[in-house]
Parts: structure tokens; C-alpha cells; sequence
């Protein structure tokens, strides 16, 4: 066990930069999340602490040694491949005993070891199988595993559950996080879906062109979102942004912008003060939209027409049209609304997000 | 159901009248007996005739002019007491075991060089098939004069070099004609297999290698470990059919050597050539040409049978 720290960590391939300045501290026993859409250098900066891929300039340091140089064997660790990279011509057995039969371990203990493992994932029936005979989520068990057996001091997970249907990847993630939480290993993970990041992550790192734009706690991130990409990130359905001008008048801020007219809180003001006359982003999350009532005052709702009505069961999505703009508002399942029906919808002050409308920091 | 049938009886009577030839080929096995006729044909003419007239010739007493006459197995028996036949038997075997040898282990260790990534991988690879693409008998002349006594780049360079003083007589020397011609063999063979190899690499998911990386394997062991046991169905098949032409290897010796000097480099086809059509006894060396073959099954018939094991496991 041990953490891991990345300093300054560069990559660059043939001309691309895909990692850029990457600087990190993952504390012992904690369990990070790298997430971010594909090319944003996620998965190389993982395969960088792996070893497998070679470091432009930076350093990384496992446990207090920098393994820059070390080869991936020396460097302590196990890696759950996105494709599972199952040895195809070996038992699950075998499979889960090569890590420690090629560092020497003795025969007994290695069975005891590929016992306990393959007791914690319930594939004790399936040790003398071969990989293809196996399921998709038996596979990822076995990958599972086989890094569980070798007791490193780092695992790293390469989307480890991309390649599983739905459900299974749900029960997969519960599974992990049970692992995480009995082993108590470092544990760094690479995803490209926001909701696994959400609950497996003790802590988040969104990426983004090869640039960290966040890390912090997974709430953290949802109600603090530090630039317009890490807003519209993280959150499902994803934040609506309308672009909007801040105005004076009636001795207050307003955010104006075609069918949008809203009053701002004093709090939001005083920090909006300066943006007066110019655009900024506007962001409103779903969830923070609903219907109006008689109650709510004309300064803190809009109105908007509805498009497309979508029906969860837990609630219901609304895809509606605001002047020129579409939002999304997520709404009780017990509203009412038909397509084309003009909808007034009210919103939370304390819940609005504003961008710089360059920059995109949070303002 | 019910109703589908009858309407399906109905469309079908009342479908026009056909002629003959369209009411048998709607018969299936007629159907595929047309199909497969073309290559019946085609085998039967050029496979099973030629080889079926080789067992008749083998049998008989034919000479060039003189159609001859039954004389069961009188020429395999006169093969057992044929020196040169032995010794034919004897070099096939060194010629085909060496060079399989070689032609695996250099063909393997190109294969895994290019399956790295470098600059020029593509002009490289397209490379390496030369000795493969140029005529056998074309690279087989050069190779002639490069063992040529008086002109032999190779005792040129090694003359100057100083490792030797006096000239090698490569072809001549009944001792180095068979080395001489084993690695001319060797040198057209290797890039069959380091193509045949390579593509199987290619088929070994990289991943695998680097999660025994990360498991704590050297490169030897994942090379002996993971790489190896993945590649072993294809190196069969490649073995197998490298052996097979190798054993009956003809126009390498023949333009190198012509089987000399005093048979030192005389394979089974070769022998087979020189009795059949340089000295007109058609029976005898169809009798020799036809002793290759319980060899080639035997080894054709292992092999096989080990692809289809190492396949199951």
C-alpha cells in the first residue's frame, strides 16, 4: 500500500501533447477516478504509472521511490485491462497464479492466495476453465483476480467495465468498491462514464485535452464545478447552459438574454458585478428546474415550450425550448405536460452556475 | 399453417413448365454434383491422373520409347540396394532437418524484430519478402556465382578480410556443396516464415504481453509464456508446409549443383530426375519419386494431428 504522486507529467507523441503538466497526490488507501471523454490523456497518464508507456518529462513516485525508469514488473503494481488481456491458453488457475509463480512465490502459497481471490469474487467453481469458456463479468472477475493475488501496492483499472452490458456493469462497480473497501489498496481508475466516476471515486479528477480541469470529492464536483466543461460533465442529464447578459436595473443584477429575465440573488451579484454590460454562461442544472407555481415570482422563472417529453419513472424529462434556447429540466413524475404546451418553470437562485464567457472558469 | 401450404401447392402448379434441365438442377445433390464438377475435373486431370500414371510407371519396367511392361515392386527393391538412392534419402533428410531448423529460428527472430514498431516498418517488411518474390532459379544463379570459385564475392570478402588464403571451392567440394546449398535454402526460406510468423504475432493481442509485464515477466518469459504457446498453431501449419517443399526441394540443387559433386548434395527429387529423364528409366524414377511420399504422409499426419490438439486444448 502506498501513494502515488504525479508531478508535472508530460506526454507527448509524435507532435500530439496528450498529457500536459499533470501534477497529482493520491494518498494512501484512496480510491481516484480519472475521467474525462476519449483523447483527454486519461488513459495514457494510467498507463505512464503502469509503466507501459514512457514518460516525455515529469515524475512519478510509487510508495517514496520515483519508478520513471523501473520497468511496469518493478513497480509494485496490477492493472485490470479494459479487454480483461486474460491469458487465452491458460486455466483461470493459471491465469490468476502467473503474477506470482513468475515472482517466485512457493507453490502453496500461491494456491492459497488464488483461493482466497477466487473466494472474495465467488469463481472458485470456474478455476480450471479456460477464459473463452467463461462469461463476460466471469472474465472481468478473473482479471479482478489476478491483480487481487499479487497484494500490490497500486492497482490501476483501465475502463474495466466498458465492455459489460448494463446491468452487469452496476453489479461490477458495487463489486470493486466492496473490493476497495476490504483491501484497502490505492486504486486508480480510468473511466470515460461520469456515473461510475460519481460513486466509485473517493475522489474525482475530470481531464480534458490532456489537461487536469478538477479534482475533488464527487459532490465536490457536482455543486462546485470549477469551468463550464467540468459542469457539463458531471451530472446526468447534463447542465444547461444559455448565454446570457448582466444587466442593472431596478438597483439590481438581472442575466438577461432572449425569453430569460432573471433577478440575481445578492450573494451571485456581488461576484457578477464586474461582468456588467458583458455575456457570460449561464448554468442550470436539470434537477434545480421546476414547474412554477402561483408562489413563484416572475424575477426567478421563465417560460418555455415543450418539445420532447421523456418518462422515467422516477421522474420525468422535459426537453423544452427557451427563446432560442433548449434546456432540460428534470421534473416531478406526477407533472402533467403535453408537447407544445407552454410551461412556466421556476428556478433555485442559490442553484445558478455563471462561466466567464472566455475563460469558462466558474465565476 | 394449413392455409400457407395450400397457397404455396397453388403458386407452385401453377408455376410455368419447365424444362428438363432446370426440373435436375432444382434437385440439390444434382445441384452440387455441377458445382463441384469443374474442380472434380480439374483435380482428376492434373492431381489424381499424374499421380495414379506415376504409380503405374513405378510398377512397370517403362523407359523413354518403350512403354514396358508389370514388374511389381522390382524397382523398390532395386532401390534398397542402390547406394546413391541411400544417400539421396540420407542428405533429403540433413537438408530438410537443418534448414527447418534454421529457416524457424531466423524466421521467428525477424518476425518478432518487425512486429516492433519503428521507422520504415512497412519498406522493411515489403523487404524481407525479396528472396521470397525473385524466381528460384534467378537468386539460385546468383548465388552460383557468388560461390563461384574464381568469382566468389564471398571468398573475396573473406580473402580480404584475412580469415582465409586460399580459395573455397563452395560447390565443388563434396563436404561444403551440401552447407553451401543448405543455406542458400535457408536464405530463401526465412522470409516465408518471418511473414507467416509475423502475421500470426499480429493475431497475439498486445495487451497480453504487457499484462505479464505487469504480472513480473522478463521478456524471455513472456516470450516463452504468453507469446510462444499463441503462436505454436501457426508455427505448425508453417512447418508443415515448409517441410513438405523443402523435402522435395528440385531446382535450388538442381541449378546449384545438379546434385554433385559425386552425389554429395543429391536429394530424392533430384535423383528422381537424373534416373527418369537424364537416363530415360521413366519406371525407376517414378519409383523414387513415389518413395518421398509415405515419408511426407507420415509427417503431413503427425502435424496434423497436433494443430488439431494444441486447437482443442
Amino acid at each position: 500500500m502506498a501513494r502515488v504522486i504525479i508531478r508535472s507529467l508530460n506526454k507527448k507523441f509524435d507532435g500530439v501533447h496528450a498529457v500536459k503538466d499533470v501534477n497529482l497526490e493520491i494518498h494512501d488507501k484512496e480510491f481516484v477516478v480519472l475521467v474525462g471523454p476519449s483523447g483527454c490523456g486519461k488513459t495514457t497518464t494510467l498507463r505512464m504509472v503502469a509503466g507501459l508507456e514512457s514518460i516525455t518529462s515529469g515524475e512519478i513516485l510509487i510508495g517514496d521511490r520515483v519508478v520513471n525508469e523501473l520497468p511496469p514488473m518493478d513497480r509494485d503494481i496490477a492493472m485490470v485491462f479494459q479487454n480483461y488481456a486474460l491469458y487465452p491458453h491458460m486455466s483461470v488457475y493459471d491465469n490468476m497464479a502467473f503474477g506470482l509463480k513468475m515472482r517466485g512465490f512457493d507453490r502453496i502459497e500461491i494456491a492459497n492466495r488464488v483461493q482466497v481471490a477466487a473466494e472474495i469474487l465467488g469463481i472458485q467453481e470456474q478455476l480450471q476453465r479456460k477464459p473463452r469458456q467463461l462469461s463476460g463479468g466471469q472474465r472481468q472477475r478473473v482479471a479482478l483476480g489476478r491483480a487481487i493475488v499479487r497484494h500490490p501496492q497500486v492497482f490501476l483499472f483501465d475502463e474495466p467495465l466498458s465492455n459489460l452490458d448494463a446491468k452487469l456493469r452496476i453489479q461490477m462497480r458495487v463489486e470493486i468498491k466492496k473490493i476497495h473497501v476490504r483491501l484497502g489498496t490505492t486504486a486508480i481508475y480510468v473511466t470515460h462514464d461520469q456515473v461510475e466516476a460519481m460513486t466509485l471515486g473517493d475522489r474525482v479528477v475530470v481531464m480534458k485535452d490532456g489537461v487536469v480541469q478538477q479534482v475533488g470529492e464527487p459532490l465536490e464536483l457536482y455543486n462546485e464545478p470549477a469551468n463550464r466543461f467540468v459542469a457539463g460533465f458531471i451530472g446526468s442529464p447534463a447542465m444547461n447552459f444559455a448565454t446570457v447578459e448582466v444587466a442593472n436595473a431596478d438597483g439590481a443584477l438581472w442575466a438577461r438574454h432572449e425569453g430569460i429575465r432573471i433577478k440575481l440573488p445578492a450573494r451571485i451579484a456581488d461576484r457578477l458585478r464586474r461582468y456588467l454590460g458583458e455575456k457570460v454562461t449561464l448554468g442550470i442544472r436539470p434537477e434545480d428546474l421546476r414547474v412554477a407555481s402561483s408562489s413563484d415570482t416572475a424575477d426567478l422563472s421563465f417560460d418555455s415550450v415543450v418539445e420532447v417529453i421523456e418518462k422515467l419513472g422516477s421522474e420525468i424529462l422535459l426537453d423544452v425550448k427557451v427563446g432560442p434556447n433548449t434546456m432540460v429540466a428534470a421534473v416531478e413524475p406526477t407533472v402533467k405536460a403535453k408537447i407544445h404546451d407552454r410551461l412556466r418553470l421556476a428556478l433555485d437562485p442559490d442553484r445558478l452556475y455563471f462561466f466567464d464567457g472566455t475563460s469558462q472558469a466558474a465565476i | 399453417m394449413a392455409a400457407e401450404s395450400v397457397v404455396a401447392a397453388k403458386s407452385y402448379t401453377a408455376a410455368p413448365r419447365r424444362g428438363a434441365v432446370t426440373r435436375v438442377l432444382e434437385n440439390e445433390r444434382w445441384f452440387a454434383f455441377f458445382l463441384l464438377l469443374p474442380t472434380a475435373v480439374l483435380l482428376g486431370l492434373f492431381m489424381a491422373y499424374p499421380f495414379i500414371k506415376g504409380v503405374m510407371l513405378a510398377l512397370s519396367d517403362a523407359k523413354v520409347g518403350v512403354p514396358g511392361s508389370f514388374v511389381g515392386l522390382q524397382n523398390f527393391t532395386a532401390l534398397l540396394n542402390d547406394s546413391i538412392f541411400r544417400t539421396a534419402v540420407w542428405n533429403t533428410i540433413v537438408y530438410t532437418a537443418v534448414t527447418t531448423v534454421f529457416k524457424l529460428a531466423l524466421g521467428l527472430w525477424l518476425a518478432l524484430l518487425l512486429n516492433r514498431h519503428f521507422r520504415g516498418k512497412a519498406v522493411t517488411r515489403a523487404f524481407v519478402l525479396l528472396p521470397f518474390i525473385i524466381p528460384t532459379v534467378l537468386s539460385t544463379f546468383a548465388w552460383k556465382w557468388m560461390f563461384d570459385p574464381t568469382f566468389s564475392v564471398i571468398n573475396w570478402t573473406l580473402f580480404h578480410l584475412g580469415i582465409i588464403r586460399t580459395r573455397i571451392n563452395w560447390l565443388s567440394d563434396p563436404g561444403l556443396a551440401l552447407i553451401s546449398v543448405i543455406i542458400v535454402n535457408i536464405w530463401r526460406g526465412v522470409p516465408f516464415y518471418a511473414i507467416s510468423l509475423l502475421a500470426g504475432l499480429q493475431t497475439v493481442n498486445p495487451e497480453l504481453a504487457e499484462a505479464a509485464a505487469i504480472d513480473g515477466a522478463r521478456p524471455w518469459q513472456r516470450f516463452r509464456y504468453i507469446t510462444w504457446p499463441l503462436l505454436l498453431p501457426v508455427t505448425m501449419v508453417v512447418v508443415l508446409f515448409s517441410v513438405i517443399q523443402t523435402f522435395a526441394d528440385f531446382q535450388l540443387v538442381y541449378v546449384l549443383t545438379g546434385g554433385g559433386p559425386a552425389n554429395a548434395t543429391q536429394l530424392f527429387a533430384t535423383y528422381a530426375y537424373q534416373i527418369g529423364v537424364g537416363t530415360g528409366l521413366l519406371g525407376q524414377g517414378a519409383a523414387i519419386s513415389l518413395a518421398m511420399f509415405p515419408v511426407l504422409l507420415v509427417v503431413v499426419v503427425v502435424q496434423l494431428l497436433y494443430i488439431r490438439r494444441v486447437e482443442i486444448h
